[in-house]
């Protein structure tokens, strides 16, 4: 019988999704505390443009920048340069 | 104590006598080289060196400043990692040609002249080709051939830019040049070729995955970051590179989605990376062009240190698909280990070597955009944090997850050897110093720094869009969503050459190969009559003449055949009787006598 690795138990996976899932909540809420600490001047935020003090603004871009970028990917490039694996030696 | 001996002739030289050594005594020698290389380094002054009057050219082999140092120590570093991670491959081609490869572009870097520049500009195509045709696949040849040919057009067409630059300002200097004229934008697109810009790029995701193992580490070094250091160096400020940069990091990351093949995957990742060092160039402002040097300075070694990992894994496994592959963690623990780190850095997480200089690039970018008559890198600026977060999700995520993790493949193989863990830990050390504690870079960076990368908000930000790139692709991936990889290959702009190149032979060897055959029938056909009938010409014209005198005189049909056939034999061998001959002779010059 082989050794059992970590992630060989699905509980394990599950585990970390869940530690996962945790930390982005806490990026979301901790991002919270953050604009109303420099609302009230306690930290000092210097940002290049307004949106970026948005609530949020560099989740919801990278989360929607990777939907976007793998939509495309699969259903747009894919279809338009996928040859079989021979396709240049024939 | 000060050197002026040219870096690049201790890597060339020194790589020449590789062969001469045996066992343990070549493994020091090789790791020796790129040492020995580097103190000598330490001990050249800055400035310009070993001036050579050639006729009217004033060639200088060497000149010492601020970025070409910069360059130098990454190169060295890297050189030495790379021959400690090839140090168990028993093959001497590869040691030398890597070795050549990178002493060309030391000598690239540090050449004073433009022609000097460009002798060791082609060296570097020597040198790289070799490495990929050491591995010695009838695709790594056939990629390799299609490498030496992109690569020579694009020297010519430097070289090309140079002699006309020369013609017109008389001067070889390596200083800025404005585009404008011909021989400018001839430098800088074969400077572009090398730095594989949008469309001219597929050499490189077309070569480096066939290189050898520890080739495609030589190679994911130095061609580029040679071809930047150039832009940096020329071309510094130029508003065209912004564009060009925006798209290089842009479009790899779509194709990075789709590949199978993980060290393909790495090469247009390699593009990407180059894509934010080119945008930094092009703002070209001290902070742009400092955050493209130490961005170039930490791709050497992430990249270096993803092609190492990968370069394991296919030494142990065979494989490099990752339809083939996946949980190798189990066997390759610290393999794994040091990919993940190489992954963090790459994508600019915090304490990675990343983080302290991708950035750099974009607030360049963002202050820049404040300007007036600026505003379109605002654009630019969400390009590139698009491609930031595209880049964590292909070379961040997909190289570890579908390698190490992902479905079970069933390989129980060994760790990777000593040696390679040893270069891909000095790798992953140098990515993690870097990243915590990025000083040392910054104080060898072209301009002075003041910048500070660990701000609550950089680290906030970086955070947040790095973890919602890896939600994204875990809910995807967990929807089902997730493009599945697939044994197919994805056509890409080299398909012009490939399928374009055979389509012009097609054409070509259709229409004038049958012109070829007919013009030849043809005159065969004529050379092959006029020789049938000459041959006996004479015979079958006395005959004819000797015949019909036979027949008016009444001979017989058998005594005529005899007599046809004596006189026809007599002719063709020569032996008329002398009066005869004698006769036909005289009958010949009074012929000719009486014509004229």
């Amino acid at each position: 019988m082989e050794k059992k690795h970590m992630f060989d138990n699905p509980e394990n996976v599950k585990r970390l999704l869940r530690i996962f899932f945790g930390s982005v909540i806490a990026l979301l809420v901790i991002d919270v505390i953050y604009i109303v600490l420099s609302k009230q001047h306690i930290i000092h935020r210097h940002v290049e443009y307004e949106w970026e003090k948005y609530w949020s603004f560099y989740s919801v871009y990278g989360f929607v920048a990777c939907v976007i970028l793998v939509l495309i990917s699969k259903y747009v490039l894919r279809p338009l340069v996928k040859r079989k694996e021979d396709y240049y030696d024939k | 104590m000060t050197s002026n001996l040219m870096p690049a002739l201790i890597f060339m030289l020194g790589g020449f006598l590789v062969p001469f050594f045996r066992g343990r005594a070549k493994a020091v020698y090789m790791m020796l080289i790129p040492i020995v290389g580097f103190i000598n380094l330490l001990c050249i002054p800055t400035g310009e060196h070993l001036p050579i009057v050639f006729g009217e050219f004033n060639l200088v082999l060497m000149s010492v400043d601020r970025l070409s140092l910069l360059f130098g120590y990454i190169f060295h570093i890297i050189s030495l990692i790379t021959v400690i991670y090839i140090l168990n491959f028993k093959n001497n081609v590869e040691f030398v040609a890597g070795f050549f490869y990178s002493g060309a572009a030391l000598g690239t870097i540090f050449a004073g002249d433009l022609f000097t520049f460009f002798v060791f500009w082609e060296l570097l195509t020597v040198g790289s080709v070799m490495l990929i045709w050491c591995r010695k696949t009838k695709s790594a040849q056939a990629a390799g051939f299609r490498y030496l040919l992109v690569h020579a057009f694009g020297g010519l067409v430097l070289l090309a830019g140079i002699v006309f630059h020369f013609t017109e300002t008389g001067s070889l200097e390596m200083s800025q040049i404005t585009l404008g004229s011909l021989s400018s934008y001839l430098i800088f697109f074969g400077i572009g070729i090398n730095c594989a810009w949008p469309l001219v790029h597929p050499w490189l995701t077309d070569a480096y995955p066939e290189a050898t193992i520890g080739g495609a580490v030589f190679l994911s070094a130095f061609t580029t970051k040679t071809a930047v250091y150039a832009l940096a160096r020329l071309y510094p400020g130029t508003e065209l590179l912004i564009w060009l940069g925006v798209g290089m990091a842009a479009f790899p990351i779509f194709y990075a989605v789709i590949e199978n093949d993980l060290r393909r995957v790495l090469a247009y990742s390699l593009i990407n990376q180059v894509g934010f060092m080119v945008v930094g160039i092009g703002i070209g402002t001290e902070l742009a062009i400092n955050g493209a040097c130490a961005h170039a300075f930490n791709d050497i070694l992430f990249k270096g240190l993803l092609f190492m990992s990968m370069g394991a894994v296919m030494y142990r496994t065979g494989k490099i698909n990752a339809t083939d592959l996946g949980g190798l963690y189990k066997s390759m623990p610290w393999t794994c280990l040091f990919c993940c780190v190489g992954a963090a850095s790459i994508s600019a997480f915090p304490l990675f070597s990343g983080f302290v200089s991708k950035s750099m690039v974009m607030s360049a970018a963002a202050l820049e955009s404040h300007l007036p008559g600026q505003g379109s890198l605002v654009f630019v600026w969400l390009v590139l944090l698009f491609a930031s977060a595209g880049v964590f999700h292909h070379a961040g995520i997909k190289i570890p997850f579908f390698a190490f993790f992902g479905h079970d493949a069933g390989f129980r193989v060994k760790e990777a050897p000593r040696n390679m863990l040893i270069a891909m830990g000095i790798a992953a050390f140098l990515c993690i110093a870097i990243g915590t504690y990025p000083k040392p870079l910054y104080d060898i960076l072209p301009f002075p720094v003041d910048y500070e990368p660990y701000t609550i908000s950089h680290v906030l930000t970086q955070t947040e869009l790095l973890f919602f790139s890896a939600l994204a692709f875990t809910l995807l991936l967990l929807g089902g969503i997730y493009p599945a990889e697939q044994r197919a290959l994805n056509v890409d702009s080299d398909w012009v050459y490939r399928k374009g190149g055979k389509g012009i032979f097609a054409l070509l060897s259709n229409t004038l190969n049958p012109l070829n055959t007919w013009c030849e029938s043809i005159v065969r056909g004529t050379a092959s009559f006029v020789a049938g009938f000459f041959k006996d010409a004479a015979a079958k014209f006395a005959l004819f003449f000797t015949v019909n005198v036979w027949l008016l005189q009444g001979k017989k049909a058998k005594r005529l055949a005899i007599k046809k056939q004596r006189l026809y034999n007599d002719i063709m061998e020569g032996t008329l009787p002398i009066g005869i001959g004698a006769a036909v002779a005289i009958s010949f010059i009074v012929l000719i006598f009486i014509l004229t």
